[in-house]
């Protein structure tokens, strides 16, 4: 999505400093993809088994890390309030279920009554970070737990009681609030089933889910050349340059979040399309950090994302939690260490991206 | 009127005025739907105790210009380092209150030093990379706890297997050492003496550092790098010493919160932990580049009372536990709030 990046001068005097220029542009997925191939082994999964899961979740997740893309290229660094817009797409999913609307129709509602929550919350999210210029991370994450609070107070106290909900099959005994657990086998597979071939022994593909992720990555590459991506890109670079040439800078900020929030409602809705329960209270609560997890798995960074890191990420860190467990009990004797092993690699890879970058960023000032 | 409500949003700031305004609310609730007021100002006592020095912890780094320490589970994994070792010896009572202290403050002072190094390399994102330093330690500590060598069988999961178990019991090491010391009853209310002496002694050590050359400078180079820099005020030593200060604050912090509690929690038990001590200095009235150990005592005060008013009024209203959602809307809001204004703090 991002051309050729400049400080990749052609004048590269030998191969030899080119590899290792690559190599070093490349350390983190190269690393990763180590770590897996290590991983996989120690798992020793049915090939066919690794091979399903893996396919399964390159189709229900890039969606939600794509999220992240726009907020990045316009300066905000990683959203982590994409929550917000995991929520809108539950509550649109919550919303078809509760009128029983299923199938692909179901889904298409449900995504469609996602898109003004989203808006919404990417709204308030935009202005807020405005307000944090030059803190955005920090205060998208505490928006993100501030919003997972009010989600709950929301649902457990507001929905039976002000709002009115009757359906039995959702709402708890008392009355009032959601179950924990919402089940929505009528769009369950609804977008998956659509075409999927069955052809291969345990394997399935389906096909009109990587139909959709593909699409949504060549949407975005397009909708980056057009006006308005340019202009993120431009309040990215530099809000005050962009300021000057006459860009609405907070206008912009704005607009990148509430696509972010919209994109992440979707990527909501296409993953619990292929999971088929809806955790109430905890579906979303994670979406910010794994999405960002894989992101700068896959070699992104807090300032520099493209697609195609989008979809290595997602292929690497889903790799690496299919096998973590199996591969943990294998080598240390106790499934639990690869579970700890992959919440740990999670959050230290965020970690360590914002330390790298925050270095490069002080040190670029520093010369200055 | 409108002078006055100026002059209290200066003087006080909105956290605290929101804060207290909530907890009147509370307190009239509570007197109306006759709520237990000596038991309520027991527990309030001990919460305050237990929490305050987490709080204070955040106090040096504020001081030395690195914002709220969201890196306290660096000094909170000291603590239950130090805490799991005096177990494992069979210690009890005082000594292994002592001992656990004596293995974690060194290693409190190692692991700032560190930490405060890379936050010399990353000035002006102390926050969201404390939040993540803090993860990870936290989720990578989880693999240690699983995995260390221990064998005291009140530590061990029960059945055979190795690795700590979630919460471990303190009624045999150093369950309410601090707060039976000296504790005495005024009709049904508790005073936990020893807790509520052990804080003022740290707060005191706290103000005299302040008062020290070293902590005088230490103040300049956070409130006023440029001068400090003209005095000749290493700044980035300074920040260094003031995380250092900080995590080993948090380690003794999580010692004094466990002993009151009667329980370690380890694994992801601490994730979250700097949060509400982030909030709780606020609603004092300090912000993220201002602070003094009155906003600690003020912010834990209004911020514990509140969670302990608050929940069980709630629930004469609505059914089920709103403890946690509560606290989670309040830290959460209040730090978004410091984040999202340019507030300076009251007094």
């Amino acid at each position: 999505m991002i051309p050729e990046q400049k400080e990749l001068k052609p004048s590269a005097k030998s191969p030899l400093t080119f590899i290792k220029r690559k190599l070093i542009e490349y350390a983190v997925p190269l690393l990763f993809l180590v770590l897996c191939i290590i991983g996989a082994y120690y798992a020793r999964l049915q090939p066919a088994f690794l091979i399903n899961e893996i396919i399964m979740r390159m189709a229900r997740n890039p969606v939600l890390v794509l999220a992240l893309i726009i907020p990045v290229v316009a300066g905000m660094g990683m959203n982590f309030a994409i929550v917000l817009g995991a929520m809108a797409g539950q509550i649109g999913l919550i919303i078809i279920t509760h009128y029983e609307v299923t199938g692909i129709v179901g889904l298409s509602v449900a995504a469609f009554i996602a898109v003004p929550f989203a808006v919404l919350f990417g709204y308030l999210t935009g202005k807020l970070l405005n307000r944090a210029k030059g803190k955005e991370m920090i205060t998208s994450m505490i928006f993100g737990f501030f919003a997972v609070y009010v989600w709950q107070l929301f649902f457990l106290v507001f929905v039976g009681s002000i709002i009115p909900m009757r359906n039995e099959k959702m709402i708890l005994s008392t009355g009032v609030g959601v179950r924990n657990t919402v089940d929505l086998v009528g769009i369950r597979y609804a977008l998956d089933d659509i075409i999927k071939i069955r052809d291969l022994p345990g394997i399935n593909i389906p096909i009109s889910t990587l139909i959709v992720v593909v699409l949504f990555c060549i949407l975005i590459t397009f909708f980056m050349k057009t006006k308005l991506g340019q202009d993120i890109r431009a309040v990215g670079q530099n809000m005050e340059i962009a300021a000057i040439s006459g860009i609405n800078v907070d206008k912009i900020r704005i607009t990148a979040i509430i696509l972010s929030t919209v994109l992440a409602a979707w990527g909501q809705i296409i993953w619990l399309q292929n999971i088929g329960t809806l955790n109430t209270y905890g579906s979303h609560v994670q979406v910010g950090l794994f999405a960002v997890a894989a992101l700068l798995i896959g070699g992104a960074s807090v300032a520099k994302a493209n697609i195609w890191q989008v979809l290595l990420g997602t292929f690497l860190f889903h790799t690496l939690f299919i096998i973590s467990p199996t591969a943990g009990r294998n080598l240390l004797g106790d499934a639990q260490i690869g579970e700890f092993f992959r919440v740990f690699v999670a959050y230290g890879v965020i970690a360590v991206a914002l330390v790298l970058h925050a270095w490069q960023k002080h040190s670029a000032a520093k010369n200055k | 009127m409108k002078n006055f409500i100026d002059l209290a949003y200066n003087k006080i700031g909105l956290p605290r005025l929101i804060i207290t305004i909530f907890l009147l609310v509370f307190l009239i609730a509570a007197a109306v739907v006759d709520l237990s007021i000596p038991m309520l100002t027991g527990s309030l006592l001990v919460r305050v105790g237990m929490n305050a020095v987490l709080v204070l912890a955040l106090i040096p780094a504020i001081k030395a210009g690195t914002g709220l320490n969201l890196a306290l589970p660096l000094g909170i994994m000291c603590g239950l380092v130090g805490a799991v070792i005096a177990i494992e010896y069979k210690l009890a009572g005082a000594t292994s209150f002592a001992v656990a202290l004596a293995i974690a403050i060194p290693l409190a002072i190692i692991v700032g030093y560190l930490y405060g190094l890379v936050l010399n390399r990353i000035k002006g994102q102390e926050m969201i990379v404390g939040t993540y330093v803090g993860f990870s330690v936290v989720s990578g500590m989880c693999i240690f706890w699983l995995l260390a060598p221990f064998k005291n069988p009140e530590m061990v999961w029960a059945y055979g297997g190795t690795g700590l178990r979630n919460t471990i019991l303190l009624h045999s090491s150093f369950d309410k050492i601090l707060n039976n010391f000296l504790g005495f009853k005024i009709g049904e209310i508790e005073i936990p003496t020893g807790l509520l002496l052990f804080f003022g002694l740290l707060c005191f050590l706290v103000w005299l550092f302040g008062k020290t050359r070293t902590g005088n400078a230490m103040h300049v180079a956070g409130s006023n790098p440029r001068f400090a820099l003209s005095c000749g005020i290493n700044i980035d030593q300074m920040r260094i010493l003031g995380t250092v200060l900080s995590t080993v604050l948090a380690c003794i912090g999580i010692l004094v919160y466990c002993q009151s509690y009667g329980f370690l929690q380890l694994y992801q038990g601490p994730l979250m932990m700097a949060f509400p001590a982030a909030a709780a200095i606020l609603i004092g009235g300090a912000s993220p580049k201002k602070a003094a150990i009155s906003h600690v005592i003020i912010g834990t005060f209004l911020f514990q009372s509140l969670l302990v008013v608050a929940p069980p009024v709630i629930n004469v209203l609505v059914e089920g536990s709103f403890s946690e959602v509560f606290r989670g809307i309040v830290s959460n809001g209040v730090i978004l709030y410091a984040l999202a204004t340019r507030w300076e703090g009251g007094e």
